[in-house]
């Protein structure tokens, strides 16, 4: 029984990204971006679901890993001949490095879960308020440093000639394998100890718990899933430090609030459904064609829409479609991740 | 003597000391809200691009400055009281880091709606330039923003402490600072006492407007969202838990930052903001309750 009901946890998730990614075949090439788009957000969503969700704690830094891991991806990936046309300043290792488009992710998962670890070990103390306020910092300096530092990457100008190797099987699996890993934290020892900590801190050191090695943890896995996902983005489309701030921060919260923070189930549904309305009016932005005339948003649609949804879900139901609840069979339980 | 020493002209330090008692003037209006409602309001700034955008149209109507000014307090009002009535009052038994993700939702629906309205171009309020003309005082030139500002933003203090210390909404607005709960039970009027405080903090937004727009005149969907950013950081530094900490967190980081921008050379300046914001990561783990609180004052909780 607790088998099955695991099974389906990882399962329905799975499903629904391999659906949507299967339903990206049979589109038109230009349409096959959303669906590449709305992959990778998955896996973003998910690393952000598996330090919110499983912690409670707010995060607004989780886009400095994607950056950060965008950044790795991308310096290594740019073939050597053009490093220096592109990124004139770069220091001498990554001007004479090339790596393939499999180490390159490795990599910037990699860097992404030190870089997390070492912002984790001072302000995994925060909670509440406090946290939200240190981790937007976060994103504040690293988007600065970022902008302004050449010797590690291009700097304001936008990166270009990185090989455009996420398609949509490449999104698809890794997708996937951000949903695997998820589901596998949150059934491990680490992930049940950190839900404990989030529903009854008191109660969970004074059975001794360390609420501070486990969200640590979480944070570095989940820094390591958010680096991961940069160095996709960046092998989607030529992204700059603008692309990676604010903008991506906001779509990214929004999609696992209406998803639903608490459960990984949530997190997809959300990060899928809000990258489809948000498709929708992207295309809309520029006419779209629907049975009965043509639709034309003016730019800028888009956020207004997925603002207020966003807003409208945590007015009317502040745990999300899902309900923050894992995917069930569909008989009334009691709730047990 | 210390602006000499550091090398810094008169103009530099008086136009910092303006910038300081703008973000004074924020830092107000965003804790005086964060008193009553433990809410983080990260739409400050758009309301301030609201106001902005009030008088940029008022000038390109051709209205006098006063009816611009008007609609400006107008605009920004009832934007203030809207946003309590329909996002804050539902969320106000959430948490506050929920309400924190619910305002920066609403700042991001407001400044998409204004980018609907008015394009990413912007517009240019002209009404009130002439205030950036300066005036020489003992030989130094002063641009007469950067004094209107400074009075502006004493007469603003002086009636607030008036406002917050001599009248019953003031005492009440201090009663629910401190124990909204044991007010409510003495009977102060939760929502009256939420109402001023929005209502206040609306007054000083478009007050902050009609000043930043004078500073940059060309308004665009962004307006005041770097200023808010910079503000909430100076909060937080500052100690949200009392007001007067607040106020002094928003000027200092004001104050340094137009005194740092003004000083150092440009490829030094880029990077400012990265020191801003890891001195704030620094004060929140070392004294959470901010620089200017009380000790023993925790105003977060630490694990």
């Amino acid at each position: 029984m607790r088998r099955t009901a695991a099974a389906v946890q990882l399962l329905g998730p799975v499903a629904l990204v391999v659906a949507a990614a299967l339903l990206g075949t049979l589109v038109s090439r230009s349409t096959e971006t959303y669906f590449i788009n709305a992959l990778v957000n998955v896996a973003i969503v998910v690393a952000l679901y598996l330090f919110i969700g499983n912690s409670g704690v707010l995060s607004f830094g989780h886009v400095s890993f994607v950056a950060l891991g965008a950044w790795t991806a991308g310096v290594l990936s740019v073939p050597v001949s053009e490093k220096p046309a592109i990124m004139p300043h770069l220091a001498g290792f990554l001007r004479d490095t090339s790596v393939g488009n499999v180490p390159s992710l490795a990599i910037a998962a990699a860097v992404g879960a030190a870089y997390a670890l070492v912002l984790g070990l001072p302000l995994m103390r925060l909670s509440g308020l406090a946290a939200g306020i240190a981790t937007f910092a976060v994103l504040e300096i690293t988007h600065n440093v970022l902008r302004y530092w050449e010797t590690i990457g291009p700097g304001v100008t936008t990166f270009s000639a990185v090989p455009e190797t996420t398609g949509l099987l490449q999104a698809g699996v890794a997708a996937v394998i951000a949903v695997v890993v998820a589901w596998a934290y949150q059934h491990s020892r680490f992930g049940r100890l950190l839900r404990a900590t989030r529903d009854d801190p008191a109660a969970a050191r004074a059975v001794g718990v360390s609420v501070y090695r486990q969200r640590l943890i979480a944070f570095v896995l989940s820094g390591a899933l958010a680096g991961f996902a940069g160095g996709l983005y960046v092998h989607l489309l030529p992204v700059n430090t603008e692309s990676l701030y604010l903008d991506l921060t906001f779509i990214t919260l929004a999609m696992l609030v209406i998803g639903g923070t608490t459960s990984l189930w949530g997190a997809v549904v959300g990060a899928l459904a809000v990258s489809g309305v948000d498709s929708f009016l992207a295309e809309a932005e520029n006419g779209v064609h629907v049975p009965g005339g043509t639709l034309d948003f003016p730019a800028g649609t888009r956020i207004v829409v997925v603002g207020a949804l966003m807003a409208l879900v945590l007015i009317l139901r502040p745990s999300g479609l899902t309900g923050g609840r894992e995917l069930g069979l569909g008989f009334p339980r009691r709730a047990r991740i | 003597m210390i602006a000499a020493v550091l090398g810094i002209d008169w103009r530099t330090l008086a136009d910092a000391f303006a910038l300081g008692s703008i973000y004074a003037l924020m830092a107000i209006g965003i804790g005086l809200v964060f008193g009553v409602l433990r809410l983080v309001n990260f739409a400050y700034g758009q309301l301030v691009m609201a106001g902005a955008f009030a008088l940029a149209l008022a000038s390109q109507w051709g209205w006098p400055v006063w009816a611009g000014i008007l609609l400006c307090f107008a605009v920004v009002i009832v934007l203030s009281l809207l946003m309590d009535r329909i996002v804050f009052r539902p969320l106000r038994e959430q948490s506050p880091a929920v309400m924190l993700v619910a305002t920066f939702a609403v700042a991001f629906l407001l400044q998409s709606i204004a980018l609907l309205w008015f394009g990413s171009l912007g517009k240019i309020a002209t009404s009130l330039s002439f205030l950036q003309r300066p005036v020489t005082i003992s030989g130094v030139d002063i641009r007469k923003i950067t004094i209107v500002a400074m009075v502006v933003a004493a007469c603003c203090l002086v009636a607030l402490v008036l406002l917050l210390n001599k009248t019953n909404v003031g005492l009440h607005m201090r009663a629910a600072a401190m124990d909204f709960q044991t007010a409510r039970l003495l009977g102060v009027r939760a929502n009256r006492v939420i109402a001023s405080a929005v209502l206040i903090s609306g007054l000083l937004a478009a007050i902050v407007a009609v000043m930043l727009t004078v500073q940059t005149p060309l308004v665009t969907p962004d307006f005041a969202l770097r200023d808010t950013i910079v503000v909430l950081a100076g909060v937080v530094v500052g100690g949200m838990n009392r007001l007067v900490s607040a106020t002094l967190g928003g000027f200092a980081i004001g104050f340094a930052s137009g005194l740092l921008g003004g000083a150092l050379p440009t490829n030094q300046s880029q990077y400012l903001p990265s020191f801003v914001f890891a001195a704030v990561i620094v004060v929140l783990l070392i004294r959470p309750g901010g620089l200017f609180s009380r000790p023993g004052q925790a105003a977060v909780d630490r694990v």
